[in-house]
C-alpha cells in the first residue's frame, strides 16, 4: 500500500468530492421542484392528469442510469434541431447533461416516496381542513404537502444517498468528480488499490454528512413527534 | 426503429446481461445468507465483520466498487497467488470482476434483507425441530429456509431490479453487454438517440419480465398464507 500517492491526492480528491456534492445538490433541488407536482398529479383520481408522470416515472426507474446519462450526452446531439436551438450550449456540456440526467432520474423516484407519503397522509386532517372552509388550493400548501414532507423525510434521505452513489457515472462523461478524479489520478500512477480506497473513504464520509444533515432536519421538522 | 442490422448484436448484448444478473444475484443471495447468518449468530468478530461489510458497502458507488474489484482485485489476488507460489499473472475477465463486484456489492444489502427475515421465524419454531432431534443444518434448510424466502421475497425481488439495472456499469471495464453493444452500434451508425432508447426499452422490457415474475413467485410462495387482503 503506497500511503505517499494517497496523502499526496488528498487535495485533488477534495475538490472532486465537491463537484460531487455540487452535482447531488444540484440535481437534488431540481428533481425536488419536478417531483412535487409529478406527485400531486399522481394521486388525482383523473386518468389523463395522471398518465405523464406515471409514464415518466415507469421509464426513469426501469432502465440503467447510465442509459440516461447516455441518452442525453450523446443522443441530444442527433438531431440538427437540437444543435442549433438555443438548448445545445447547455446539452454540449457534461456538466448541464449530467445534471439534466440526475434531475430526471431522481424526480422520479422521489415523486413515488412523496405518492406514497401523500396518500399516507390521515384522511380526516384533510377532513378537518375541508370542514372549516378551507379551498382546495389552501389545503395542498397547508396541509397535505407540509404532512406530506414530514412523513416522506426518511425514505428521501435514502434516495440522497443513492443519488450520491449515482453520481459516480458523471465520470463516465468526463466529469471530474470524486470518481472522475480518482481514475484520472490512476490513469498516471498506476495505484488503483490506494486510490480507489481513498475515493470511498471520502464517500462514505460524505454519506455520513448527508445522513446527519438530515437527521438535524428531520429533529426539526418533527419536532412535536418527540417525546417531551 | 431502425436498428441498421445491429439487431442481433444487440440480443447478444441483452444475453450477456441476462446472464451476468442471474449469477450476480446467486451469488448475491449466498452471501447475504453468510453475512446475516454471521450477523445474527456469529461469535462477536465475525458480528462486527458483518456490521462493517453491510455498513461501508452500501455507502459506496457501484461503479467505485467495480472499478475497485477489477484494477484493484486482480492485484491483490496475484499477490496471493504469487506468495503461494504460482508464478503465472492471473486475469480477471470483465464478466468474473462484474460478478464479483456486483455479489459483493448486492450481498450486503441481500445481508440486511435475510437479517430482518431471519428475525421473522419464531424461536419455537427452531425448538421444535431440536425436540424432534433435527441437526442444526437440517433445521436451517428445512424450517427456516423455506420460511425466510417468504418473507425475504418482496424485498429481494426490488433488489434484483436494482442489480439489472447496475450490470449496465460493467460495460464501462469493457464487458460486451447490453449497453457496450449499444455503443459500439452507436460509434458505428453515429445515431446515439436511436441506440440508446432501443436500449432503454430493452432493459425497461427486462425489469417489467422480472417484476411479473416476482410476483408470480409472491403469489406462489404466500399460497395458503393469511394476508391482511384476505
Amino acid at each position: 500500500m503506497n500511503w505517499q500517492v494517497m496523502i499526496e491526492s488528498l487535495p485533488a480528491l477534495a475538490e472532486g468530492a465537491l463537484l460531487t456534492l455540487e452535482l447531488v445538490a444540484v440535481s437534488g433541488v431540481f428533481g425536488l421542484m419536478l417531483a412535487v407536482p409529478m406527485a400531486m398529479a399522481r394521486v388525482s383520481p383523473r386518468g389523463w392528469v395522471k398518465a405523464l408522470p406515471m409514464a415518466h416515472i415507469y421509464f426513469f426507474r426501469g432502465t440503467p442510469l447510465l442509459v440516461q446519462i447516455y441518452l442525453v450526452y450523446y443522443g441530444s446531439g442527433q438531431f440538427e434541431a437540437i444543435r442549433s436551438s438555443f438548448l445545445w450550449p447547455y446539452l454540449s456540456e457534461a456538466y448541464w447533461c449530467a445534471i439534466i440526467a440526475f434531475t430526471l432520474n431522481t424526480s422520479a423516484y422521489t415523486a413515488e416516496i412523496l405518492r406514497g407519503a401523500l396518500q399516507a397522509v390521515p384522511r380526516g386532517e384533510v377532513e378537518a381542513a375541508e370542514a372549516v372552509g378551507m379551498t382546495p388550493a389552501l389545503i395542498w400548501r397547508r396541509i397535505r404537502l407540509p404532512r406530506a414532507f414530514r412523513i416522506a423525510l426518511p425514505a428521501y434521505s435514502n434516495e440522497v444517498i443513492l443519488m450520491l452513489k449515482g453520481s459516480a457515472l458523471a465520470s463516465t462523461i468526463t466529469l471530474m468528480d470524486l470518481t472522475g478524479v480518482a481514475r484520472t489520478i490512476i490513469a498516471r500512477t498506476y495505484t488503483p488499490m490506494e486510490l480507489f480506497l481513498a475515493a470511498g473513504l471520502l464517500y462514505v464520509l460524505l454519506t455520513f454528512l448527508i445522513l446527519g444533515g438530515f437527521r438535524l432536519l428531520e429533529k426539526r421538522l418533527n419536532r412535536h413527534l418527540q417525546p417531551r | 426503429m431502425d436498428l441498421q442490422g445491429f439487431g442481433a448484436q444487440l440480443a447478444a448484448g441483452t444475453w450477456v446481461t441476462v446472464q451476468l444478473a442471474i449469477v450476480s444475484m446467486a451469488c448475491a443471495v449466498i452471501l447475504g445468507l453468510l453475512g446475516a447468518s454471521a450477523k445474527a449468530a456469529g461469535p462477536a468478530p465475525l458480528r462486527a465483520l458483518g456490521t462493517l461489510y453491510t455498513g461501508t458497502v452500501r455507502g459506496l458507488p457501484e461503479l467505485l466498487v467495480i472499478l475497485l474489484v477489477y484494477f484493484g482485485a486482480a492485484n491483490a489476488i496475484n499477490a496471493v497467488a504469487s506468495t503461494l507460489g504460482y508464478t503465472e499473472y492471473i486475469a480477471l475477465s470483465p464478466f468474473m470482476a462484474g460478478v464479483i463486484a456486483l455479489a459483493f456489492n448486492y450481498g450486503a444489502y441481500m445481508t440486511e434483507v435475510f437479517r430482518g427475515a431471519l428475525a421473522t421465524i419464531p424461536a419455537g419454531h427452531r425448538e421444535a425441530g431440536q425436540a424432534l432431534g433435527m441437526g442444526r443444518a437440517r433445521i436451517f434448510r428445512r424450517i427456516v429456509l423455506p420460511q425466510v424466502w417468504r418473507v425475504a421475497l418482496p424485498a429481494s425481488g426490488n433488489i434484483f431490479l436494482s442489480l439489472i439495472k447496475d450490470t449496465a456499469l460493467v460495460s464501462v471495464i469493457g464487458l460486451e453487454d447490453l449497453m457496450r453493444e449499444t455503443s459500439v452500434a452507436v460509434g458505428y451508425s453515429k445515431e446515439p438517440f436511436t441506440f440508446y432508447v432501443a436500449a432503454a426499452f430493452i432493459y425497461l422490457g427486462l425489469t417489467a419480465l422480472t417484476t411479473l415474475a416476482i410476483h408470480g413467485l409472491e403469489r406462489r410462495t404466500t399460497h395458503g398464507m393469511r394476508t391482511l387482503s384476505g
